[in-house]
């Protein structure tokens, strides 16, 4: 397309009412597939109270979907990540037509408001806004939204740290069964472990942040990550923490890194869990 | 074993260790910011606005009650982040707590020394342990929303010891169980 071509419009409330849906929709709905996991992590499960535990998320998940009830009352801060094709025009503003989702979807969904207005002298701003928002520029003339509630158990129980390059891969090893181990119940296990790899500060905790909205059943395309991801996850579940922490075999579900090259002095890990209500929806407009 | 509310010191003395209890009765709920102000009103010297002798504390900011529900979603939220103030409910006679996840060694100390017991109810099972709730209303603190204190009337509500008073500790006991290689220093 050359400068001057006819752009795509995209109206504000298009965007507006995508968030809306997409936000109510991730709190009651983990999917089918995901519950499909629970089952194949039960059936597995050593410990008697490890497979009671994922017995009873297992049907909490389904009485959320049943009911369209929200699985967990920690309904999240709102992440949304934007794919925004450069042949959009969008009408106005981005940023406050997505809030302007989220307030709708958690006043009308039922939803827990919680965000606090400041963090040392706290309150709350009562509408669960602002989210945040992430926005990326790609081809095309299309916006891909995905939109992850996220909770704050598993979120305080995440890190980064800056290793150096002699750490390795026992470095990484190192700082991701110690994170999961001493974070027990606290996060929620079972869990979806995203990591991130390299960049800088920011840029690992970002990486990691997207490790976690990748599909559980996708594999690494990067074989040397597609190998750790695999050692990491039967590592983690040698730790006995087990479901909720109450001891067992199934402490994560998956393990997915994702990575970016970094300053030759550098090894960033960013470790971001993700407790068992894995709740990430897209839409594409 | 099942347990009507107020606790007893008969009742905390069967609670051990991988017991699971099924409350009944009045529980109160409360998290950061309650908590922050009922220890606020103990600093100033002020008699509490709830007696908390044999209660119950259940860490849980719901979800707003759908039409026709007692109660939204009401799973409980992680109880580490009380251990800076729960010491100071037990010496007011709050017996039992019930949140998830492990707490301070500190705290667990001064659990056994003030015969208090906590227990872990599922984690992220909201929607499931809302089907325990009869009744749920707001009676103090009302501003601060999820957070304010609310008293549930709750039927059969399931939680498991995780310290008791004899200093029995369930997450150290299982997890050790099920850990095939220790963790490196």
């Amino acid at each position: 397309m050359r400068l001057g071509d006819v752009m795509r419009y995209i109206e504000m409330e298009t965007i507006t009412s995508t968030v809306k849906a997409l936000a109510i929709d991730a709190n009651c709905n983990i999917g089918k597939s995901f519950i499909d996991v629970l089952r194949e992590a039960l059936k597995k499960e050593k410990s008697g109270i490890g497979q009671n535990v994922i017995e009873q998320i297992i049907e909490n998940d389904t009485i959320a979907m049943e009911h369209k009830e929200p699985m967990c009352q920690d309904t999240g801060m709102v992440v949304v990540f934007v794919e925004l094709g450069y042949d959009v025009h969008l009408k106005g503003d981005l940023y406050e037509a997505i809030n302007e989702g989220v307030r709708q979807a958690y006043e009308e969904g039922f939803l827990r408001k919680s965000v606090a207005k400041h963090p040392i002298t706290r309150g709350n701003t009562n509408d669960n806004t602002p989210a945040v928002i992430h926005v990326k520029l790609v081809p095309g003339d299309k916006i891909k939204i995905t939109l992850a509630p996220k909770g704050g158990g598993s979120e305080n129980m995440s890190l980064v740290k800056m290793l150096v390059p002699s750490d390795g891969i026992e470095g990484i090893k190192k700082l991701v069964l110690h994170t999961i181990f001493y974070a027990g119940g606290k996060p929620c296990p079972p869990l979806v472990v995203g990591i991130g790899l390299g960049g800088n500060l920011e840029k690992s905790a970002m990486i990691a942040k997207e490790a976690i909205m990748r599909d559980i059943h996708d594999v690494n395309p990067d074989p040397v990550l597609a190998q750790l991801e695999k050692e990491l996850l039967d590592e983690i579940n040698e730790l006995g923490v087990g479901p909720m922490g109450f001891g067992g075999s199934t402490t994560a579900l998956a393990v997915k890194i994702n990575s970016y090259p970094c300053h030759i002095a550098s090894l960033p890990v960013a470790i971001n869990l993700q407790c068992h209500a894995s709740r990430h929806k897209e839409s594409v407009i | 074993m099942y347990v009507k509310t107020p606790i007893t010191d008969q009742d905390i003395a069967k609670m051990r260790a991988g017991e699971i209890v099924y409350f009944s009765g009045v529980i109160y709920t409360g998290r950061d910011a309650a908590h922050k102000r009922l220890v606020e009103s103990l600093d100033r010297h002020e008699k509490l606005p709830i007696d908390f002798k044999g209660q119950v504390i259940y860490y849980v900011g719901p979800t707003p009650a759908k039409p026709g529900r007692p109660i939204g979603s009401c799973g409980p939220t992680s109880s580490y982040r009380m251990d800076a103030y729960s010491t100071r409910l037990m010496k007011e006679g709050l017996k039992v707590m019930i949140g998830k996840g492990d707490r301070s060694d500190a705290f667990v100390q001064d659990m056994i020394v003030e015969k208090g017991v906590y227990l872990q109810a599922v984690g992220g099972a909201g929607a499931l342990l809302s089907r325990k709730v009869i009744s749920s209303e707001v009676v103090l603190y009302h501003d601060l929303g999820a957070e304010a204190i609310y008293r549930l009337e709750v039927k059969d509500f399931p939680a498991i010891v995780t310290y008791d008073i004899y200093g029995g500790n369930l997450i150290i006991d299982e997890v050790k169980k099920y850990q095939i290689k220790p963790l490196e220093d």
